[in-house]
């Protein structure tokens, strides 16, 4: 009985190691390339040109200073949801609650932002005070699905799902009713904030400070997960559940610990639109970042690094996607049929880790 | 004031009946597909693409019923897809499930976008309410010819299971995936089967969505009533007969917020929205450690293990 699992044995040799890396980087490429070919027939049996699609995807994404900056700014909110859904994916849970989480935690903080506002408190207290509530409203709300998993024994992704639901309709109700600002007449919100109260962009850009909390975040969990006990005891549970039990390892609390970081994450994610783009709260708040934040970190294969680069390239398809609307008269679900296609694509490709010849090492014959 | 509660409570019961019958559909395809073994999630996405499909193909062909052909059928590729992707080794079907939620959803609204302005020719509803002067009795009476279909294959499905090879099959795949191969049974097969077939009812009941109820075609018909469905098998413990009850509480429940509006109370009506979720967790949390739901529980379901 060995609670070390063999990903974690090849840990200790270096050339296994490499072949490790190697087949976590080039297998989710591989499934990419797949979906890219297959999204290329689907728009030739449409009569559309697929090499003319891609092309505006780069042009839209990435070609030119404008276009970078437009997808860094869609690539913020990925970061951190994307984070949201890998936490708690490395102890086994599959959580889709970050975009309940993000609605909530946008919404308090537009709404407790106000009262500090009228009482004419400086942003550079407020600023951070009202971070930590939305980071706090995100972390209880899908740290409930995570107790509920544990001690009810609630499936956890229909319950944070469930959760979802139930968050955009309290916001809608509140944004509709106690918090609406009488003077928003054509779609309800809450009052604006101040202009100081905005947070602006990194200077020399058009890109807002969520994507360095992002990044931050980022880094900060790699650690958590990668060189703590906490995310090596996360981890040993995500591998295996009973044996995590039978060393003493706190199940329950690692489970809502990772869940309440998730929605913290997401709940960031909310501050940060309110703040930096919308500078209200409503509806345009439940814009699927949380659940396109699922397809990042399933790309990402949980780790919380990749995040980054993942979160970036689907921001270029979302930043893209206005482009090729225009130019090659397609609706704007063309970018959601693309990404269901890669999200297929991908769970396929799971089932060739540990199976490429090219990968096997001495030892990865006991990989199950 | 009574003639407010009668109001609302006949606007309830027609309702129940007009919003269970796409959970109804759903429920019962999941129960099938989870009878064998395993769970689709994805059915959300079959119930947004077969609305699309069923609209689209009452419009251009001008007869609903082949609409509601169309919509098993796509519902069927959809999960047959998901069969086959689950059957592979290491796949995980809860995760393939939230992909092919997306897919589905992506295809419906990328296809779905001519469909959105013209109107189809919509499913004709039988009056069984013609006995009555009334006409919140009337109102509530006009039922849609699916509804007993749900109903007939409830117990249809409920039958089968119980009664038939098939069912015993089908029963035992899901209890017990080595039993079923030392049997000579493909365990692969028949939870492709089963899933495919699971989604072709709801497709079905996507194609309810957009031909009779709310009776259009645009990309927020469907909020998460598909993955209700799938939490509300589990409250059914995966018996067709009791989905048609769980089907018809979800219903009342959704109708709740529509019912009192029609009496002129409007306050509140976003929160009521959020009642048919709010009872779908609650009833899982309420079922989530019950013995009888753990007994009643397929024992190769990944979901409760």
């Amino acid at each position: 009985m060995s609670v070390i699992s063999p990903t974690m044995r090849r840990r200790f040799r270096p050339d296994a190691r490499i072949a490790t890396i190697a087949e976590a980087i080039l297998i989710p490429v591989g499934a990419l390339i797949v979906a890219a070919l297959v999204f290329s027939v689907f728009l030739l049996v449409l009569g559309k040109d697929p090499v003319r699609f891609f092309g505006l995807v780069w042009t839209g994404g990435a070609a030119s200073a404008f276009s970078l900056q437009n997808t860094l700014q869609r690539a913020a909110p990925l970061i951190l949801t994307g984070l949201a859904f890998a936490v708690p994916a490395r102890i086994g849970l599959t959580l889709l609650g970050a975009e309940g989480a993000l609605v909530l935690g946008g919404f308090t903080a537009a709404v407790t932002a106000i009262p500090m506002i009228q009482a004419g408190w400086s942003p550079w207290i407020g600023l951070p005070l009202v971070a930590g509530i939305a980071m706090s409203v995100g972390g209880v709300w899908v740290g409930l699905a995570g107790w509920l998993r544990h001690y009810r024994g609630v499936n956890e992704t229909i319950s944070s799902l469930l959760l979802t639901y139930i968050a955009i309709a309290i916001m809608n109700f509140l944004v509709e009713g106690v918090f609406r600002d009488p003077g928003s007449t054509n779609k309800a919100s809450t009052m604006p904030l101040s202009a100081d109260w905005r947070i602006g962009d990194i200077p020399g850009t058009s890109v807002h400070w969520g994507l360095v909390a992002g990044l931050i975040l980022a880094a900060l969990l790699w650690i958590l997960m990668e060189r703590t006990t906490f995310g090596f005891s996360a981890r040993i549970a995500g591998g295996n559940l009973r044996a995590a039990q039978a060393q003493g390892l706190p199940v329950g609390r690692l489970a809502i610990a990772s869940c309440a970081i998730a929605g913290a994450c997401a709940g960031l994610a909310g501050f940060f639109e309110v703040v930096a783009v919308h500078g209200q709260a409503n509806a345009s708040l439940a814009a699927k970042y949380g659940f396109t934040g699922i397809l990042v970190a399933f790309l990402a294969r949980q780790n919380t690094l990749a995040v980054v680069p993942v979160a970036c390239l689907f921001g270029a398809l979302a930043a893209s996607g206005g482009l090729v609307q225009r130019r090659m008269d397609m609706p704007d679900a063309t970018m959601l049929v693309l990404q269901g296609i890669i999200f297929v694509t991908l769970l396929v490709s799971e089932t060739f880790y540990g199976r490429l010849p090219f990968f096997r090492t001495s030892q990865s014959g006991d990989r199950t | 004031m009574s003639d407010a509660v009668f109001s609302v409570l006949m606007a309830m019961i027609g309702g129940a009946i007009r919003v269970s019958t796409p959970f109804l559909f759903v429920a019962l395809g999941e129960t099938l597909t989870e009878k064998s073994g395993r769970i689709n999630l994805g059915l959300e996405g079959n119930l947004v693409l077969g609305a699309m499909v069923a609209y689209a193909t009452s419009y251009s062909t001008g007869n609903p019923w082949l609409g509601v052909l169309a919509a098993g059928a796509a519902g069927m590729v959809l999960s047959a897809g998901h069969g086959w992707i689950c059957k592979l080794p290491k796949v995980n079907d809860i995760a393939v499930g939230i992909a092919f939620m997306n897919l589905g959803t992506g295809l419906a609204f990328f296809f779905g976008k001519p469909f959105i302005q013209p109107t189809a020719p919509r499913l004709d509803a039988v009056a069984l309410g013609n006995w009555s002067a009334t006409p919140q009795v009337r109102q509530a009476l006009l039922v849609n010819p699916l509804f007993f279909v749900g109903l007939a294959l409830a117990v249809i499905l409920w039958w089968m299971l119980k009664s038939t090879r098939w069912g015993l099959t089908i029963r035992m795949t899901g209890d017990s995936a080595a039993s079923a191969r030392a049997m000579g049974v493909s365990v692969d097969r028949v939870r492709l089967l089963t899933t495919a077939s699971g989604g072709f009812l709801a497709g079905i009941g996507g194609a309810f969505l957009s031909l009779y109820y709310p009776g259009s075609w645009n990309e927020s018909l469907s909020s998460g009533q598909g993955l209700m469905a799938v939490a509300l098998v589990i409250f059914a413990r995966w018996n067709p007969l009791r989905c048609v009850w769980a089907a018809l509480l979800f219903g009342a429940t959704g109708a709740l917020g529509p019912a009192l509006q029609s009496i002129g109370i409007s306050q509140g009506y976003y929160f009521f929205n959020a009642a048919p979720y709010i009872l779908t967790l609650v009833i899982m949390i309420i079922s989530a450690r019950s013995e009888a739901a753990s007994r009643a529980a397929p024992s190769e379901l990944s979901i409760v293990k």
